[in-house]
C-alpha cells in the first residue's frame, strides 16, 4: 500500500489533496462530501474584508435612503436590533466546518487595511481554524508607486499577520513579482510557514454588444498547472516555508508533478467546480494506481524529486527551455507559421 | 427602583406599553399609527416576551375591518388583544366595536387620532375619527402627551379588565403620536400592579369554549332587543367611578396623578376652557401664563370622555366660573353644536336642574372649533379664546386659529402673543429629507433628554413631495416640564442646512432677537454674506443675530459621509448653542453614534466619528457687516405668468404660508385647478442631463422612463429654429416620414429630479469613450438659466399631430405631450412612468379614480397636481375616493358615462331630424378605436352643439349638457398593491367579474410604500418589510392567474424597464378591450432598498429570473379560437438569487436571520420554476377543435 501522507504548514494529512479557497467550501455539506472523497485538508472560503466593509455601508445606506423626508413613510424598513454583520457570519461556518469534519481546516483571508488583516486573523484562529491563509490581492495602479514599495507593502502585512496568531500562516502569491524568487525569500523571511502558487486574479472581460466590462470566471485547466510547476520546481529548496501549488490541478498526474516539483499539497478547485467534490475519489484512486504501477512507495519520497536542483538539466527551467519550446511548436504546427 | 427615562415619541410609548399586556395583535398599517404596529411586529420578530413572558402572536390583516374582525374573535376566545389605527380605519372598525361593547368585552384599541377624508383626505391629527365612535359604546379616554399616551395604555387596559366596557384610548395624531418627548418609562412591575390577575382569569372565562359552550352574538325580536340592550347599564353607570379609582391606583403606584376631568387654573376662575387631547397642554401653559398675572382663568382638561360623568365634570370645575368655553378639535356640519360642546351643555343643564351643580349661576356655554388637520393652536389661540369668553358679545360656534371671511366665525388673534418659558432653549433646523436633519435632531434629543436633567421635546415637520423634500425639526429643551404642544416660532438657534433654501424660504423671520444663526455654506466665512439675500441679510443686523457657517458638504464628503450632514450639523448644533458643555457634547454624540449605528458596522461608526471630530475645525463665526448689500433677495414662488389662482392661493402654499389663507380663498367642494405643477419648479437637482444631439438615436426611451416627464422630445418643421435660443440643440429627424423635419430633446432643468434613469436606459454610446452617451448627467447650477430659456422655448413649439403617429412603437410615443408631469414622486419612481404613459396615450378623454396611497398622494397632496392638460383644453380628470374602495368607485364613474352615452345616444336618435339624419348617425355609429376616429367623434361633437345651441326643447338641452359624452371615454382605476392585493381586493374581484369597460391599473411595489413599507400579499416570499421583519414566509399572492381564471378579463404583466413594447402593447390592448382590464405594473421603488438608479437593471434582473414574466392575457384572443394567454419573455435564465441579493429587503435578511433567508430563497425560487412552468404550459396549450368551432 503506498503512503500518501505528507505534511503542510506542520499539520499532517493523509494526502496530498487539499481543497482551495472557492465558494464549494460556503456550504457545509459540501465540506463534508469533500472529506468523504478524500480530501486531506480544506482551506475555506475568504473572509473579504472589503466585502464586509461595502456590505456595512450598503445596509447603512440603503436603511437610511428615503428616511424621515415624507410623514407617512419615515423609514422603509423595520431596524433591527442587530445584524449579521462583519465577519461573524463566516466564523459561524468556519466553526461549524470545523465542527463537522475531522480534516484539518484553513481559513482564508483577504483584507484591506492593515488593522483589518490582523484582526480578522486573530478571529479565524480564534473560530477554531487550523491555520490561515492570506488572499492578498492588491493591484498596484498608482504610477508613483515602486516595486519595491508594493514588495514592501506584502511583506510588511504577512510579518504583522504571523506575528499576531499562533496558528500556521501561509501566503497565497501574486504571480507578478518582478523577482519571484527574491520575494519568495522575503515573504519566507517574515517567518510564514508557507507559500502558495499562485492566486487566480478575477481579469474582467469586455461585452462588446452592450459595451461594458463584466466579470468573468474562467475555469483553470491543466495548462494553468505549468507555470507553477516552474516556480515550485525552482524555489523547492531555496525556501524553508511549505509550497503548495494551486491553479491547474486538474488529474493524479497533475498532483504527482505539483508533488515531484516540490509541493507539499496540491490544491484543487475548477475541477471539483467542474466535476463535483467526488472528483476527488477519483483522483486520488488514479494517483495511488500511478504510483504502485511506477513503484513508489509514498508520497514523500517523490516530493522535489523534478526540482531545478533535481533534475539532471537545472537550465531547462531557465530562458533555454524557452527557446525550445517554441522552436518545437514551430516544428509540429505548420499552421501556426 | 427608579424607573428609566426614555426618549421616545407617543407611538412607541403606546405601542410599548400595550405590547406587553396583550397576547393577540391584529394590525393593519395608517397614518399615523402605523408605527404601533411596527414596533408590536419588530418586537415579535426579535422576541422580546410580554408581562407573562410569552411572545405576543402579531398578525397584519387585510384592512382595518378585518383587524377589528380578528380582534373581535381573539376576544371572544379568551385573549387578551388590542390594535392600533386611525381615522378612515377607526371607520372601518366600527361596526366590530358595537359588537364588541355590546357584549361587554375587555379591550383596548389605541387611536393616534386622525382627520376624516371630507372635502380633502389629511393625514393630519384631529378628533373628527374618534368622534365617529362615539356612539359605538367603547369608552374614550384621551391622553394629552408622551408621557400620557405610555400612562393611559395601561390605564386603559386596567380599566378594561374591570369595567368589562372596552375602551379606546386616543391621543392626537402626529402632535402626540409623532412628537418625540423624555419619558419616564413604566416598569413591567407597574403594569402588573396594575393589571389584576383575576380580572384577566374571568376574561377569559367569558370566552367561548367547547368546553362551557354557550352562544353569543344571537339575533333578537323586538320582543327582547330593547331590553336586552338596556342591560349594560350598570357597566355603564360604574365604569367612571371604576376608572378614576385605577387612576388612583395608578398614582400609588407610579407616581403621577390623574383624574376623569383634571381642572388646572385659578381656584376662583370665572373663565375656563373645556377641552381634551394635545391642545389642552398648550392651554394649560397659557392658563399658568395668565393666572401667574392674575388673571382668573382656568382650563378642564377633559381625559375620560365616554362614559360621560356628569358628576364628576360639573365637581372638577370651579364654582366661580362664569363662562365656559368648550373647544372641539373636530366638525359636525349641521349639528347644534360640536360633540363635546353638546356634551357640556347637557352635562350642565341637568346638574343645574338637577341641583348637583356647584355652580354660583348658570354660566355661559360657548362653543368652538380649533387645530383641524393639525392646524396650530398656540397660546395666541388660547389667548383669544379666553378674550372672546370675557367679551359681553362673544362668540358662539366660533373657530379658532384660522381667518374665516366667509361666515365670520374666526376669534382674531395676535400672532405675536407668546408664553415660551425663557429658560427654554428653541431650535429650528432646515434640512432637506435626504440630509439627515430630523435623524439628527432626534439623535440629540435622545442625547440631552439621557444625558442631563433637562426636559426636551422634538416634533417634526414634514414636506408634501418625496424628492427633495423639506424638513423643518422644532427642538425644545429646558428644566421645566414642556407643554408648548405647537411650533416654534420664536427661536433661540436657527439652522439652516441647505444653502439653497434661503432664496426659498423666510426663515429667519422665526430667529428671536439676539439668536445663533447656522449655515451649510460652500462659502466661508469671509465670502458668505454677499451671497445672502437681502431680507436675510436685514434679519441678521436687526435681530443681532451670531452668525456662523460650516461647509458641511465638504466635511462629509472628506469623512465618507457622502450627502449625509447629520452628525457635521449635530455636532456644530452642539458646540454653539451652549445645550451641554463642548466635550460632553461630543463624547454624548459619539456614544450616540456607536449605540445608534454600531450594528450597522464599525466603518459606519468609524467615519460618523470622523465627522463629529472634523466638524468643529471648520465651524466659524461670520463678523457681520452692518450694512444689507444684496441687491437679491428670496425668490418668487411662482413665475409671474402663472394664473391668477396659482398665484393667490397655490404660491402661499408653496412658500409654506398655507396658514395665513383664509376661508374665502378655497374652493367650497374640494375641488383644484389642474396642470399647476408646472409652476412649482423646485430646482432639487444636483445634476440633470444634457443631450447628445449628434450620438442621440432618437429611440426615445429615455423619454419613457422619466418618472418626472421633465425629459422630452419633439419633432417640428425647421422654420420654427427661427427664434430659438442659442444653445438650443437640434437634429434631423430620424424617421422616414419626418424626414425633413428638426427633432429636439429637451430637458425641463428646474423640475427634474436628477434620478438618472434616463442615462441609465440610453443605449447610444459614443465609440470612443463608452461611458460617453447620447444622454450624460452635469451639473445643474452652471447650465440652469440656458436650459430653463431652452425648455420655455421647446414648449412653445406645436405638439405633433397624433393622428400621424404610431403609438404602437415607443419612438412615436415619445413624441405625445405627457399630461402627468412634475409629480412630488421620489426620484427614480418606478410607478410614475406608467402613468405618464397613460396619460401620452389616453390622457386628453381619462377619468381617473386614484386608491390612496402614492400615487394619490403625488397625484393630488396640495399645492400641486402633476396632471395636467393639453392645447386643447383637455386632460386627464382626477379623483380619490378612499383605499378600499377605488375599484368600485372606477366602476362608478365607468356606469354613469355609459348610462349619459346611451342617453345621449338615444336623444340623437329621436332628434335626428333637428340634428340632420347624417350627422346622428355619425354621432351613433361612430368607431372611434383609434386618434382619427376619436377626432372626427369630437368634430360631429362639435356640429351636434352648434346645431343644438339655443335649443328651445327639453330634449336638446339634455343632449346639449351630454354632448361630450359620445366621445370614447377612458376610465382607469389605479391604485398600488396594498389597495389592489389587499384592503380592495373584494372590490377589485366585483369589478373585474362585471364585465364593464375600466382599465385597472396595479402599481405593484409589492409593499405599502406610501405608509413606509409594510408588507402586503404583494410581498415576494423572503422579503423583509415592515410587519415582516421576520421576513415574509408565504408567496406573492398571483394576482394575474386569479384575474385570468375570468376568462373574460384582459390581463397583463408589465415591467416596463425589461421591455418598454411589451408595456406599450398592454396599455393599447387594455384600453381597447371592450371589458374589463388589468395591468400589474412592477413598479420599483425606495422601499426595495437599492439606489434607483439601477432600477431598470432590476426589471430586466427580475424577468429574466422569470420572477416578474411578462405576459398578456387577451379574451379577445380566445374569441378568435387562439389561446388568449402570450408569454412575453423566455424560461429562467437567472437564479433567483442574482436578482433578489441586490435589495436590501431580501439581503437583510440574510444579516438577521441567514438560516431563514436560506430557507426562505430556496423555497422562492421553487416558486418561481412552478410559476413558470404553469404559464408556459398553458401559453402552449392548443383549444381543441370542438372549443374552436364552439368559438
Amino acid at each position: 500500500m503506498v503512503d500518501l501522507s505528507t505534511t503542510y504548514l506542520g499539520l499532517k494529512l493523509k494526502n496530498p489533496l487539499v481543497a482551495s479557497a472557492s465558494p464549494l467550501s460556503e456550504d457545509l455539506d459540501k465540506i463534508r462530501r469533500m472529506e468523504d472523497a478524500g480530501v486531506a485538508a480544506v482551506v475555506m472560503h475568504s473572509l473579504f474584508e472589503e466585502q464586509i466593509t461595502l456590505e456595512s455601508q450598503e445596509l447603512d445606506q440603503n436603511l437610511w435612503q428615503g428616511t424621515e423626508s415624507f410623514a407617512e413613510s419615515l423609514t422603509y424598513f423595520p431596524d433591527m436590533t442587530r445584524y449579521n454583520l462583519g465577519p461573524e457570519g463566516y466564523l459561524e461556518h468556519l466553526r461549524k466546518a470545523k465542527a463537522a469534519v475531522s480534516i484539518p481546516v484553513i481559513g482564508s483571508l483577504n483584507g484591506v487595511s492593515t488593522g483589518g488583516w490582523i484582526e480578522y486573523a486573530k478571529k479565524i484562529e480564534e473560530a477554531g481554524a487550523d491555520a490561515l491563509e492570506l488572499n492578498i490581492f492588491f493591484i498596484p495602479t498608482d504610477p508613483e508607486m515602486t516595486g519595491a514599495e508594493v514588495e514592501e507593502l506584502h511583506c510588511e502585512l504577512a510579518r504583522n499577520v504571523k506575528a499576531s496568531v499562533k496558528i500556521p500562516v501561509a501566503v497565497k502569491l501574486s504571480l507578478y513579482f518582478s523577482s519571484m524568487s527574491n520575494m519568495a525569500r522575503r515573504f519566507d523571511q517574515t517567518g510564514i510557514d508557507g507559500l502558495v502558487l499562485f492566486n487566480r486574479f478575477y481579469q474582467p472581460d469586455f461585452d462588446l454588444e452592450s459595451l461594458e466590462v463584466v466579470p468573468a470566471l474562467i475555469l483553470s485547466s491543466s495548462y494553468d498547472l505549468l507555470i507553477r510547476l516552474h516556480w515550485v520546481a525552482i524555489l523547492y529548496g531555496r525556501v524553508r516555508a511549505d509550497l503548495a501549488i494551486t491553479g491547474g490541478v486538474h488529474t493524479a498526474l497533475d498532483v504527482l508533478k505539483a508533488m515531484m516539483a516540490g509541493a507539499r499539497v496540491a490544491m484543487m478547485t475548477s475541477a471539483l467546480l467542474r466535476h463535483g467534490v467526488e472528483h476527488v475519489s477519483k483522483v486520488r484512486a488514479e494517483l495511488v494506481h500511478w504510483m504502485e504501477e511506477h513503484e513508489y512507495e509514498s508520497i514523500r519520497e517523490m516530493q522535489g524529486s523534478m526540482s531545478q536542483r533535481s533534475v539532471a538539466e537545472p537550465a531547462a527551467f531557465l530562458r533555454a527551455n524557452y527557446m525550445k519550446v517554441l522552436s518545437s511548436y514551430s516544428l509540429h504546427s505548420p499552421r501556426a507559421l | 427602583m427608579a424607573r428609566e427615562k426614555v426618549t421616545i415619541d407617543g407611538n412607541e410609548a403606546t405601542a410599548y406599553t400595550a405590547y406587553r399586556i396583550n397576547e393577540v395583535v391584529a394590525i393593519y398599517p395608517i397614518t399615523p399609527s402605523s408605527p404601533m404596529g411596527e414596533w408590536a411586529d419588530q418586537w415579535a420578530a426579535e422576541k422580546v416576551p410580554n408581562l407573562w413572558g410569552t411572545i405576543p402572536t402579531v398578525i397584519e390583516m387585510q384592512s382595518e375591518g378585518g383587524a377589528s374582525g380578528a380582534l373581535h374573535g381573539a376576544l371572544q376566545a379568551g385573549s387578551l388583544a388590542t390594535t392600533f389605527t386611525a381615522s378612515q380605519g377607526l371607520l372601518l372598525m366600527i361596526p366590530n366595536m358595537y359588537k364588541i361593547a355590546g357584549e361587554l368585552t375587555s379591550a383596548v384599541i389605541h387611536v393616534s387620532a386622525r382627520t376624516l377624508a371630507t372635502h380633502a383626505l389629511s393625514i393630519f391629527g384631529d378628533h373628527s375619527d374618534v368622534m365617529a365612535t362615539r356612539q359605538t359604546g367603547f369608552a374614550l379616554l384621551a391622553s394629552n402627551s408622551v408621557q400620557e399616551a405610555m400612562d393611559f395604555a395601561l390605564i386603559a387596559q386596567a380599566a378594561t379588565l374591570e369595567t368589562r366596557v372596552p375602551f379606546l384610548h386616543f391621543f392626537d395624531g402626529f402632535r402626540t403620536s409623532h412628537e418625540v418627548g423624555k419619558v419616564e418609562q413604566l416598569s413591567e412591575d407597574d403594569m402588573r400592579a396594575l393589571i389584576a390577575e383575576e380580572l384577566v382569569h374571568a376574561h377569559r372565562a367569558r370566552a367561548l369554549s367547547p368546553d362551557r359552550p354557550f352562544i353569543r352574538g344571537t339575533a333578537q325580536n323586538p320582543d327582547v332587543f330593547f331590553q336586552a340592550r338596556e342591560a349594560v347599564n350598570p357597566y355603564y353607570l360604574a365604569a367612571p367611578e371604576i376608572v378614576a379609582n385605577v387612576m388612583d391606583k395608578f398614582a400609588r403606584v407610579v407616581g403621577r396623578a390623574y383624574h376623569l376631568f383634571d381642572y388646572v387654573g385659578a381656584p376662583d376662575a370665572e373663565r375656563v376652557l373645556v377641552m381634551m387631547g394635545s391642545g389642552a397642554e398648550a392651554a394649560h401653559e397659557t392658563v399658568d401664563y395668565l393666572t401667574a398675572r392674575g388673571e382668573k382663568v382656568g382650563v378642564l382638561k377633559v381625559r375620560l370622555y365616554r362614559p360621560f360623568s356628569v358628576e364628576h365634570f360639573v365637581r372638577a370645575l370651579p364654582a366661580t366660573v362664569k363662562t365656559l368655553s368648550v373647544l372641539d378639535r373636530t366638525k359636525e356640519p349641521g349639528a347644534a353644536g360640536e360633540p363635546l360642546y353638546v356634551d357640556v351643555v347637557t352635562a350642565v343643564s341637568e346638574a343645574m336642574t338637577a341641583g348637583q351643580a356647584p355652580f354660583q349661576a348658570l354660566p355661559r356655554i360657548l362653543g368652538g372649533r380649533y387645530g383641524l388637520s393639525s392646524k396650530e393652536f398656540t397660546p395666541a389661540m388660547v389667548k383669544a379664546v379666553f378674550d372672546n369668553a370675557a367679551s359681553a358679545r362673544p362668540k358662539n360656534h366660533f373657530t379658532a386659529g384660522i381667518e374665516d371671511d366667509v361666515t365670520n366665525t374666526s376669534l382674531p388673534f395676535d400672532p405675536e402673543y407668546s408664553t415660551e418659558d425663557p429658560q427654554t432653549v428653541r431650535a429650528l433646523f432646515y434640512g432637506l429629507g435626504s440630509d439627515g436633519t430630523v435623524s439628527a435632531n432626534k439623535n440629540s434629543i435622545k442625547i440631552i433628554g439621557e444625558e442631563t436633567e433637562s426636559h426636551a421635546q422634538g416634533y417634526f415637520v414634514y414636506d408634501s413631495k418625496k424628492a427633495g423634500a423639506i424638513t423643518v425639526s422644532h427642538l425644545r429643551f429646558g428644566p421645566r416640564p414642556i407643554r408648548s404642544s405647537y411650533l416654534i416660532s420664536r427661536a433661540s438657534f436657527v439652522a439652516c442646512h441647505q444653502f439653497s433654501f434661503l432664496e426659498r424660504f423666510d426663515m429667519l423671520r422665526s430667529a428671536a432677537p439676539g439668536a445663533v444663526f447656522l449655515l451649510n455654506s460652500p462659502y466661508g466665512s469671509e465670502e458668505v454674506w454677499d451671497q445672502l439675500p437681502r431680507s436675510v441679510q436685514e434679519q441678521i443686523i436687526r435681530k443681532k443675530l451670531r452668525f456662523f457657517v460650516i461647509d458641511a458638504y465638504q466635511v462629509a464628503k472628506d469623512t465618507g459621509m457622502g450627502v449625509r450632514i447629520n452628525t457635521i450639523m449635530q455636532t456644530c448644533f452642539f458646540a454653539i448653542s451652549g445645550v451641554l458643555p463642548r466635550a460632553e457634547a461630543i463624547a454624548a454624540i459619539k456614544h450616540a453614534i456607536e449605540k445608534t449605528y454600531g450594528k450597522r458596522g464599525e466603518l459606519v461608526v468609524k467615519k460618523n466619528f470622523a465627522a463629529v471630530d472634523a466638524a468643529l475645525d471648520h465651524l466659524h463665526e461670520v463678523k457681520v457687516p452692518e450694512q444689507a448689500t444684496s441687491s437679491f433677495d428670496i425668490r418668487r414662488a411662482v413665475p409671474a405668468e402663472a394664473p391668477e389662482f396659482v398665484q393667490k392661493v397655490t404660491a402661499k402654499i408653496i412658500a409654506g404660508d398655507g396658514d395665513l389663507l383664509p376661508v374665502s380663498a378655497f374652493p367650497v367642494d374640494g375641488s383644484f385647478p389642474s396642470a399647476t405643477a408646472q409652476w412649482e419648479r423646485r430646482n432639487i437637482a444636483l445634476e440633470i442631463p444634457v443631450w447628445d444631439e449628434v450620438l442621440c438615436i432618437q429611440c426615445g426611451k429615455c423619454v419613457l422612463v422619466c418618472p418626472h416627464a421633465t425629459i422630452r422630445a419633439k419633432v417640428f418643421e425647421p422654420a420654427l429654429l427661427a427664434g430659438a435660443p442659442a444653445t438650443f440643440k437640434s437634429s434631423a429627424a430620424r424617421w422616414k416620414e419626418f424626414k425633413d423635419l428638426k427633432y429636439t430633446l429637451q430637458v425641463s432643468p428646474e423640475d427634474c429630479t436628477g434620478c438618472g434613469l434616463c442615462v441609465q436606459v440610453c443605449p447610444a454610446k459614443s465609440k470612443t469613450e463608452v461611458k460617453h452617451k447620447a444622454i450624460n448627467m452635469e451639473p445643474q447650477p452652471p447650465i440652469r438659466e440656458q436650459e430653463a430659456t431652452n425648455w420655455s422655448f421647446f414648449l412653445s413649439l406645436p405638439e405633433m399631430d397624433r393622428r400621424v403617429l404610431n403609438l404602437g412603437q415607443v419612438k412615436d410615443v415619445q413624441l405625445l405631450r405627457p399630461l402627468f408631469e412634475f409629480s412630488g414622486a421620489c426620484a427614480g419612481c418606478g410607478e410614475t412612468p406608467y402613468l405618464k404613459l397613460m396619460s401620452q396615450l389616453f390622457g386628453d378623454r381619462a377619468l381617473i379614480g386614484n386608491a390612496t396611497g402614492c400615487s394619490s398622494i403625488y397625484g393630488g397632496n396640495l399645492p400641486t397636481t402633476p396632471y395636467a392638460i393639453n392645447e386643447e383644453g383637455r386632460g386627464p380628470t382626477w379623483s380619490n375616493s378612499l383605499f378600499e374602495d377605488n375599484a368600485e368607485f372606477g366602476l362608478g364613474m365607468r356606469l354613469a358615462l355609459d348610462k349619459q352615452s346611451k342617453y345621449a345616444r338615444e336623444l340623437v336618435g329621436r332628434l335626428a331630424l333637428t340634428i340632420g339624419e347624417e350627422l346622428a348617425q355619425g354621432l351613433i355609429n361612430a368607431v372611434q378605436s383609434d386618434e382619427v376616429g376619436i377626432k372626427e367623434q369630437r368634430e360631429r361633437v362639435r356640429q351636434l352643439k352648434e346645431k343644438l345651441a339655443g335649443a328651445s326643447t327639453a330634449e336638446a338641452r339634455d343632449l346639449l349638457a351630454l354632448a361630450d359624452t359620445l366621445v370614447k371615454k377612458s376610465v382607469w382605476i389605479v391604485g398600488g398593491d396594498g389597495w389592489a392585493y389587499d384592503i380592495g381586493y373584494g372590490g377589485l374581484d366585483h369589478v373585474l367579474a362585471s364585465g364593464h369597460n375600466v382599465n385597472i391599473l396595479v402599481l405593484d411595489t409589492e409593499v405599502y410604500s406610501n405608509t413606509g413599507g409594510q408588507m402586503s400579499k404583494a410581498t415576494p416570499r423572503g422579503a423583509v418589510a415592515k410587519f415582516a421583519a421576520g421576513g415574509k414566509p408565504a408567496p406573492k399572492k398571483d394576482l394575474a392567474m386569479m384575474a385570468m381564471a375570468y376568462g373574460n378579463v384582459y390581463v397583463a404583466h408589465v415591467a416596463f424597464g425589461a421591455n418598454d413594447m411589451q408595456t406599450l402593447k398592454a396599455f393599447l390592448e387594455a384600453e381597447a378591450f371592450d371589458g374589463p382590464s388589468l395591468i400589474i405594473a412592477y413598479s420599483h421603488c425606495i422601499a426595495h432598498g437599492y439606489d434607483l438608479v439601477h432600477g431598470l437593471d432590476q426589471q430586466k434582473a427580475a424577468v429574466q429570473s422569470a420572477y416578474w414574466p411578462l405576459f398578456r392575457f387577451n379574451p379577445a384572443l380566445a374569441a378568435q379560437g387562439k389561446n388568449p394567454l402570450q408569454l412575453d419573455s423566455r424560461p429562467p435564465s437567472l437564479p433567483l438569487e442574482k436578482y433578489v441579493y441586490n435589495e436590501t429587503r431580501y439581503t437583510m435578511l440574510t444579516r438577521s436571520d441567514p438560516e431563514a433567508a436560506k430557507r426562505l430563497l430556496e423555497l422562492a425560487q421553487d416558486d418561481v420554476n412552478q410559476r413558470w412552468r404553469l404559464y408556459e404550459n398553458w401559453a402552449a396549450m392548443q383549444l381543441t377543435p370542438a372549443e374552436k368551432e364552439a368559438k
